[in-house]
């Protein structure tokens, strides 16, 4: 096995990483991939919560980098799925704990045991920033259609470019299509436009996200939700599939015009 | 007044974009305003030694090309015939 070592950042909190991190592991587990989710986030941990598993942990990443664990110790099982794993981050830590060749070394061990590793980068552009993208192979930047998220991902991108990761692709999530359509909102052809890279996914707002996450039922296993759905999509076109954008034209008239923007008829 | 009143009724979409637009470059090229202001200053003082141009004439923008910035500098020459009668 040779995993792919796929992180989620967004300069900005509270746009929906672990969310995506989260519907993107159920999303590829449920298609038969071995998954293990990472929480890069030391001292906030939440990628727990959000899966459901808080109540199952042990060990945690920097128990496995400190030699406290063996690597397997620290990987706890999904309830869902078996073939999904999640290697939580330390709570009580300070931030230094882990170093970027510290997850370059985790990342090498964790390639050969499964065929993804998903990284839930925290906020910001400091340390564990710099952590979470150190063993990527591939960038996933998500952002919300919001003047100060956009600009944050902007400056991620940027030092993205700068540490030659590579151009990242774009999530955009949190999109309200009747804002979009009463031009009160950015739509996704103006994000597009602005930050300049390749999208691969549109998620659309969607309060069951919310409901999903209070229940610790990420939101992808949740078949009538247009956000799992989204999610969904994004896993199989990491998969290298060629999945059209979604169409809400029952709802609203632009994914057909983001379908055509993105060429993926 | 009308103008005003305009701006106040555009949809928000459009001033989000314009404004990161140019907030976007300015993070992008880390140059503020008033730095561009000075290359600009240099920059005519400079050209003036060799031809003589129209330092109010002169634009200098950083324009975006996908992810790429390019300075545009667009310097208008005074006309031979003019320095001559000088």
């Amino acid at each position: 096995m040779s995993a792919q070592i796929v992180t989620i950042t967004s300069g900005k909190g509270g746009v929906g990483k672990t969310t995506a991190v989260a519907s993107l592991g159920i999303a590829l587990a449920a298609r038969g991939q071995k998954v293990v989710c990472i929480d890069g986030d030391i001292g906030l941990r939440n990628l727990d919560v959000i899966m459901g598993l808080e109540n199952r942990i042990v060990y945690d990443v920097v128990d496995i980098v400190e030699g406290r664990c063996r690597l397997r110790q620290a990987m706890i099982r999904d309830k869902r799925l078996p073939e999904l794993f999640l290697i939580p981050a330390a709570q009580t830590r300070d931030k230094n704990a882990l170093s970027p060749s510290d997850m370059m070394r985790l990342g090498d061990e964790l390639r050969q045991i499964c065929d993804w590793v998903l990284i839930d980068s925290p906020a910001g552009i400091e340390r564990g920033f710099k952590n979470s993208i150190a063993a990527a192979d591939r960038v996933l930047v998500l952002t919300n259609p919001e003047i100060s998220a956009v600009r944050d991902a902007d400056r991620v991108i940027g030092i993205l470019e700068a540490e030659e990761k590579g151009t990242p692709s774009l999530i955009l999530n949190r999109v309200n299509p009747e804002m979009v359509k009463r031009q009160e909102m950015l739509s996704p052809d103006d994000v597009l436009d602005l930050l300049a890279i390749d999208l691969i996914g549109v998620v659309p707002e969607d309060q069951s996200v919310i409901v999903a996450a209070n229940r610790g039922q990420p939101i992808a296993l949740e078949n009538d939700s247009k956000a799992g759905q989204a999610f969904r999509n994004i896993a199989g076109r990491l998969m290298g599939e060629d999945i059209p954008f979604m169409d809400l034209e029952s709802q609203e008239g632009l994914w057909k015009r983001i379908s055509r923007l993105a060429g993926r008829n | 007044m009308n103008f005003f009143r305009r701006g106040n009724k555009a949809k928000s979409a459009q001033s989000a974009k314009e404004r990161l637009q140019l907030v976007l470059t300015h993070d992008r090229t880390d140059m503020t305003s008033t730095e561009l202001s000075a290359l600009k200053d240099e920059l005519i003082e400079v050209i003036s030694r060799y031809i003589d141009i129209d330092p109010d004439a002169v634009m200098i923008d950083i324009a975006r090309e996908g992810r790429a910035q390019r300075l545009i500098a667009d310097i208008p020459l005074r006309s031979t015939a003019r320095r001559r009668a000088r």
